[in-house]
């Protein structure tokens, strides 16, 4: 059988598993649809919150950047992972105990204020949007390579299987999904590791295998470092960005992870407040099977990559050169008309002379870092089967992330801002009705993003982190650690930390102040302490925090019965009395 | 431990939170980041040890910091007999 007859039968029999269980588990109340009914298991939980969590970013893209970026891709593997001890400790014990739907309305009672609630209506609308989109492009991406569907109409089928299960199923239905979708995505990253690690270094074990030895006896990660020595690259193991910005990049991808809506309210789902605690255990291990495997297919697939392109004939290009080609994701040009293919950093001055006496003319071949993960078992020459199941885990990490981020969208509509402010009479069925027609138009407007993608979704995704730490990480944390912390310090806290951020990324990424994004390159030795938009959500959290402690203690503190509410979400028992609505 | 009451209670969450975020912040920040290079110096197999922190062991101790917490907070709960059921 043919990869694209593969391909069809495994997403086919996905696809329908997924609308079954949507079918079976539809939602029948409010609180099914916002937190699956509250009476998740805590496995069941963590699983679907890893596949939540683990969008077409950690499936398709992670591995392909962290080839690239060798050290400095560690800025996402612990990035993406050390929030979840933030989220665990910090975090979810609390807002379980506090119960409710919504991460604004934690905001919103905690501070005492509609002012405090629409403040994070807000912020969550920005950051899930942003999201949602780059899900649907990796959707679109996956169909038009795989099953020859153009990108348009494979993002309208992503559309269609997404509304199905998060609108007549809302939480309920997504969880029981993602569930599902994790077997799927994590099964089909680990098959190609596994298979290429055996390939390689003669291990079954993809994390050990990275440590291991080549046939020749060296050691890959050697290996490797010698490689990008001879073709003028940094030691792929040596960091190329300043010390400093690896750690505010970590730091704000740590402190988004924790601050993020569509994560936290996964934790409303499980009935106890100690379910809430093991549940993100479970969460974090289930993601760290993924996340360990990625560094070590990231260091095999630039090994295979550099040994099967640099210095070979075009001409004997295996299949899947042609393949990608043909995509626009990959392309060469013979610089110096010698019919080989030169892949090296022309950016490297210092590698410049040697270059010339190689007589190469420039690097002759451009890789979309995206397609590392897809294209990978195919140069590994691993069988069919294997290959049409990655582009079903690619299908399976999108759609997933896509449906918990869409819920959080269609819950901020229906239940802070019409249910809490604009409507307080409506019904239980009618909020449910009100929340499935938000998901159904949200499900539209992120299938028109990802159809017509604007130029900056891939950069705007990387700063929602920023985005989400410099607003809700502080003030929920302040919230339930700091009992003197007043609604206007949380407020001006949060409005400061977030424009602070916006501020940085409108000057430093799109240059607006200096004559747009052509003068963003020269900006970049104007960072302040040398630090990128990607780790500034790490300073704007710390002056957020500063600034809302230092309000709070100038103004009246907040009223007895806020003081009461603290002391009751820190202790566990009483958690199922507080979910009452 | 004191006796139990709301406070001592808190009190004692505030120190586990203390012991499993310095660990939290030194296999990642100091470890990894901060001090990669001077642990770059050993070697486990093929990995430079201040590398294998970075991508694969500080992973590893987050998964473990949160079970510690787990274990720690549900025992807590029980002598304070806070314990859910």
């Amino acid at each position: 059988m043919t990869v694209q007859t593969w391909t069809f039968m495994i997403v086919g029999i996905t696809f329908a598993l997924y609308i079954g269980i949507a079918i079976w588990s539809r939602a029948g109340s409010t609180k099914d649809f916002y937190v699956a009914g509250g009476g998740v298991h805590p496995l069941v939980n963590g699983m679907a919150t890893a596949a939540d969590w683990m969008s077409a970013a950690s499936f398709i893209s992670m591995a392909g950047l962290i080839s690239f970026m060798g050290y400095d891709g560690a800025v996402y593997l612990m990035g993406w992972t050390g929030g979840y001890v933030l989220l665990a400790l910090l975090l979810a014990p609390y807002l379980r105990k506090f119960g409710k739907f919504t991460v604004p309305d934690f905001i919103g009672d905690r501070y005492y204020s509609n002012t405090a609630r629409t403040v994070a209506v807000v912020c969550a609308l920005l950051v899930s949007f942003t999201y949602v989109a780059g899900q649907m492009r990796g959707v679109g991406v996956v169909f038009s390579r795989f099953l020859e569907v153009p990108v348009n109409q494979g993002v309208l089928i992503g559309m269609a299987v997404v509304f199905f299960y998060a609108v007549l199923g809302g939480m309920k239905g997504i969880t029981y999904t993602q569930v599902a979708q994790y077997c799927v995505l994590i099964f089909a990253f680990m098959v190609p590791a596994i298979f290429i690690s055996i390939q390689l270094v003669d291990h079954p074990i993809p994390q050990l295998g990275f440590g291991g030895r080549l046939e020749d006896g060296t050691y890959l990660l050697d290996k490797l470092n010698g490689l990008h020595q001879e073709l003028g690259f940094a030691a792929y193991t040596d960091s190329v960005k300043s010390r400093a910005d690896v750690f505010c990049i970590t730091a704000a991808l740590m402190l988004g992870t924790a601050g993020l809506p569509h994560v936290i309210v996964r934790f409303f789902t499980v009935p106890r407040v100690r379910d809430a605690r093991i549940s993100a255990g479970y969460a974090l291990l289930f993601i760290a099977i993924l996340y360990t495997t990625a560094p070590a297919i990231a260091a095999f697939a630039r090994t295979n990559l550099i040994t099967t392109v640099n210095n070979q004939p075009y001409a004997s290009m295996p299949e899947w050169f042609d393949n990608w080609e043909q995509t626009g994701l990959l392309t060469y040009e013979d610089k110096n008309g010698d019919g080989l293919i030169q892949y090296y950093n022309d950016q490297n001055e210092d590698f410049i002379s040697e270059a010339n006496s190689h007589g190469w003319s420039g690097n002759e071949l451009t890789i979309d870092k995206d397609i590392m993960v897809l294209a990978n078992p195919e140069i590994a020459r691993l069988p069919a089967w294997v290959i049409a199941l990655v582009a079903a885990g690619g299908l399976a990490a999108a759609l997933s992330t896509a449906a918990g981020l869409l819920l959080v969208i269609s819950a901020s509509i229906s239940h802070d801002l019409l249910k809490k402010q604009l409507l307080p009479h409506l019904s239980d069925r009618q909020e449910l009705l009100s929340a499935r027609l938000a998901a159904a138009v949200s499900v539209g407007v992120a299938g028109y993003f990802g159809i017509n993608p604007p130029d900056f979704v891939a950069a705007v995704v990387a700063l929602a982190f920023g985005l989400a730490a410099s607003s809700f990480f502080p003030a929920i944390v302040l919230g339930i650690f700091d009992r003197h912390m007043n609604m206007k310090g949380a407020v001006s806290g949060m409005i400061f930390g977030i424009a602070l951020m916006l501020f940085y990324i409108l000057k430093f990424k799109f240059g607006v102040f200096d004559g747009g994004m052509n003068a963003v390159p020269s900006l970049r030795s104007n960072w302040w302490l040398g630090i990128s938009p990607e780790g500034f959500g790490t300073i704007a959290m710390l002056a957020n925090l500063v600034v809302a402690v230092c309000v709070s203690r100038a103004t009246a503190p907040p009223p007895d019965n806020i003081k009461v509410l603290v002391e009751n979400i820190r202790i566990p028992r009483g958690a199922g009395a507080a979910t009452k609505h | 431990m004191s006796e139990p009451s709301p406070a001592s209670y808190w009190k004692q969450n505030l120190c586990y939170l203390g012991i499993l975020l310095t660990v939290w912040f030194v296999v990642s920040f100091g470890l990894g980041i901060l001090g990669v290079d001077a642990m770059n110096e050993f070697r486990i197999g093929g990995f430079p040890l201040g590398f294998w922190f970075a991508q694969q062991g500080s992973i590893y101790v987050f998964v473990i910091l949160i079970f510690i917490y787990v274990r720690w907070m549900n025992r807590l709960d029980r002598i304070h007999q806070v314990q859910e059921d």
